[in-house]
């Protein structure tokens, strides 16, 4: 069935806050969040997206574009996805990017991977850890007038301009076909994505974006100057891409807190009781002020 | 139409059967334009799907704007995303309602992103207030405040949407209550005509498999399990109403299954199904590790044990040594309490 053609593919990721390992050292005893204490890591699911991506590459041949969105620290999750065999990376970062809700950065995504040019295949995680909203990756395919292939398992085919694709949800399964260019986000069980190569790490230990050259040149005074170690790296395709909102010619007024509607009202935090227990007494005043505290808690309606 | 401030809800229905989630989203919505003074529209969507409308109607809508038509007998993102837009476009709905099942959460996103309006995901809890902007230091009145926890659960997050409508907001099934219906309602039914384009029906489905269970444990925001310490299904029913008053799911340890008080598609656990409710209550449940293994990660464990040392009580945020057959009845006492 295929037609000998190869594919690119760009892979939407995001650095994320390991919330499901919070400790009781990231929410401190006044209910407030130690955001220092949370590492920071690849989106699990986004993980799967990638793989997704390197098996299509592996089976058809192509390229594997990354872009991930974020502060410049974000840059790890682009050298990690490096190692593991993309081909390319970007790093979209700007300060007007700041307080973006979900319609902001599927703008700014959208924005980017229309300066990219041409693409048979977007791949993005189901969902981020830290906010689980599943949105940003359906309205960046909105925005880019692509359709989308929500909850990816299994791509079945490649023929040309078209996928067949498996989706999993909890109530069953759906094979779908879908004209290309078109956007699919990946469960966790489609995939156990690959381990870093030990030959890439080496490779692309060195990869970094123009924003990290300070901190590299304090590592290696033997640079001397930012513009040598740039050498250094153009020469070895080492340089990781920086783009910001100019860059990619963004509507201001589209980007950051401006552009989002959504706002923070407020924000209420759940203190955890560290390890220890609260005891309910087994009668009916304990057991109508457990309830009271539920119902203040947004636990129970 | 602008200043009407009408909420909608998007009806899921497959195979005509409307989705649990719809139905509670009616009650809430309801609620809501009731509050604002304005009207509850329903936006429902399939084919020969005609004859539900009615049943919507009998659950709080004032006006159903059904799209029956071949093209939309199965749920696909386009078609229906055109449905909708179209129709947020021309009649600008204040708040929209959607269920946050595998279909919202495929389908509010798409939408939320044509109308440029702001979406918050898996609300647990939306009221009415007002809202000064830090923006423009404006106070806005009647604003629907969106209410979901965030980062894994740490925190409760309050989100507004001030300036561009409608307000869109996902929710999860069993977090609302359902309303009883009154087949006494009067309401429209207005018939609408879909205007698809040819890029529409880019995707098209080859074949589809639904596993026909009725126990959605994985999506419950409640789940009430019973074990061992179950000692009869009198015992097992009380579960079983705890779960109603909640609007939870009711699970099970294996215990509990061998026993045959309830069929295995229950189990949480190990071997079963792994759960991350916002509440979780075990009564009777000594907490084996493979129980453990499947509702540890709960947002909050009510534990219910007459044995002081049971490991449950390890990771229940709240203990409670005590006999089920009495605990339980008082729980239920005080849940409808509260709701009077």
């Amino acid at each position: 069935m295929s037609s000998g053609r190869s594919y690119h593919s760009v892979v939407l990721v995001k650095q994320v806050p390991d919330t499901h390992h919070i400790t009781g050292e990231v929410m401190k005893k006044d209910g407030t969040m130690n955001r220092g204490a949370l590492p920071a890591i690849f989106n699990p699911e986004d993980l799967n997206a990638l793989e997704m991506a390197l098996q299509v590459k592996d089976k058809y041949g192509g390229q594997v574009t990354v872009i991930t969105m974020g502060p410049p620290k974000a840059a790890e999750v682009l050298r990690e996805s490096l190692y593991r065999g993309a081909d390319r990376v970007i790093l979209l970062t700007d300060k007007k990017f700041a307080g973006a809700d979900t319609l902001a950065t599927s703008y700014a995504l959208s924005c980017a991977i229309q300066k990219l040019g041409d693409y048979d295949l977007m791949f993005a995680g189901r969902q981020a850890i830290d906010g689980d909203t599943a949105q940003v990756g359906p309205q960046t395919a909105e925005k880019l007038g692509i359709p989308q292939i929500t909850y990816a398992e299994l791509i079945l085919d490649l023929d040309g301009d078209e996928v067949v694709a498996q989706r999993a949800f909890e109530m069953g399964t759906e094979i779908v076909k879908c004209k290309l260019p078109c956007l699919l986000t990946v469960v966790g069980s489609a995939n156990r994505p690959r381990p870093a190569s030990a030959r890439r790490r080496i490779e692309y230990k060195l990869a970094a974006t123009p924003l990290e050259y300070k901190s590299l040149l304090k590592q290696w005074p033997e640079f001397e100057t930012e513009a040598a170690l740039e050498d250094y790296l153009t020469v070895r395709n080492l340089k990781i891409e920086v783009w910001t909102a100019a860059d990619v010619e963004a509507d201001e007024g589209k980007l950051g807190l401006a552009g989002s509607p959504t706002q923070v009202y407020k924000v209420n935090f759940v203190v955890l009781e560290s390890t220890d227990n609260k005891e309910i007494q087994a009668n009916r005043e304990g057991i109508k002020a457990l309830i009271e505290e539920l119902v203040q808690e947004y636990i129970v309606g | 139409m602008t200043d009407q401030r009408n909420v909608w809800v998007f009806i899921e229905q497959e195979e005509g059967v409307i989705a649990d989630v719809s139905l509670e989203l009616l009650g809430k919505g309801r609620d809501l334009a009731n509050r604002l003074g304005s009207e509850l529209w329903a936006v429902l969507g399939g084919h020969r799907v005609e004859e539900l409308a009615e049943r919507v109607i009998h659950y709080g809508a004032d006006r159903v704007l059904l799209a029956d038509h071949p093209e939309l007998e199965l749920y696909r993102t386009l078609p229906y995303a055109r449905v909708a837009i179209d129709l947020i476009r021309a009649r600008q709905p204040y708040i929209f309602l959607v269920g946050a099942s595998p279909i919202g959460r495929d389908f509010a996103p798409r939408v939320a992103s044509a109308v440029r309006a702001g979406l918050t995901a898996d609300c647990t809890d939306l009221q009415i207030g007002a809202y000064t902007s830090k923006k423009d230091n404006q106070t806005h009145q009647d604003l629907l405040l969106q209410i979901r926890p965030a980062f894994g659960g740490n925190l409760i997050a309050t989100i507004v949407n001030p300036h561009m409508h409608p307000q869109m907001a996902t929710v999860r099934s069993g977090v609302m209550r359902q309303p009883e219906p009154d087949s006494s309602r009067q309401g429209v039914v207005e018939k609408i005509e879909p205007a698809f384009e040819k890029g529409d029906f880019a995707l098209q489905i080859l074949s589809r498999e639904t596993r026909q269970s009725t126990v959605n444990l994985k999506d419950a925001a409640t789940i009430v399990s019973g074990g061992g310490g179950v000692t009869s299904p009198e015992e097992f029913q009380l579960l079983q109403d705890l779960a109603h008053v909640l609007g939870g799911e009711v699970g099970a340890s294996r215990a509990a299954v061998d026993a045959g008080y309830i069929s295995r598609e229950h189990q949480v656990g190990q071997t079963g199904t792994t759960v991350r409710p916002r509440l979780y209550i075990a009564a009777g449940i000594s907490g084996a590790v493979q129980h453990r293994a499947g509702m540890d990660e709960s947002h909050k464990i009510i534990a219910i044990n007459t044995d002081p040392n049971a490991p449950i009580f390890d990771i229940a945020h709240y203990k409670i040594v005590g006999d089920l057959k009495e605990v339980v009845p008082m729980i239920i006492e005080a849940l409808r309490e509260k709701a009077k």
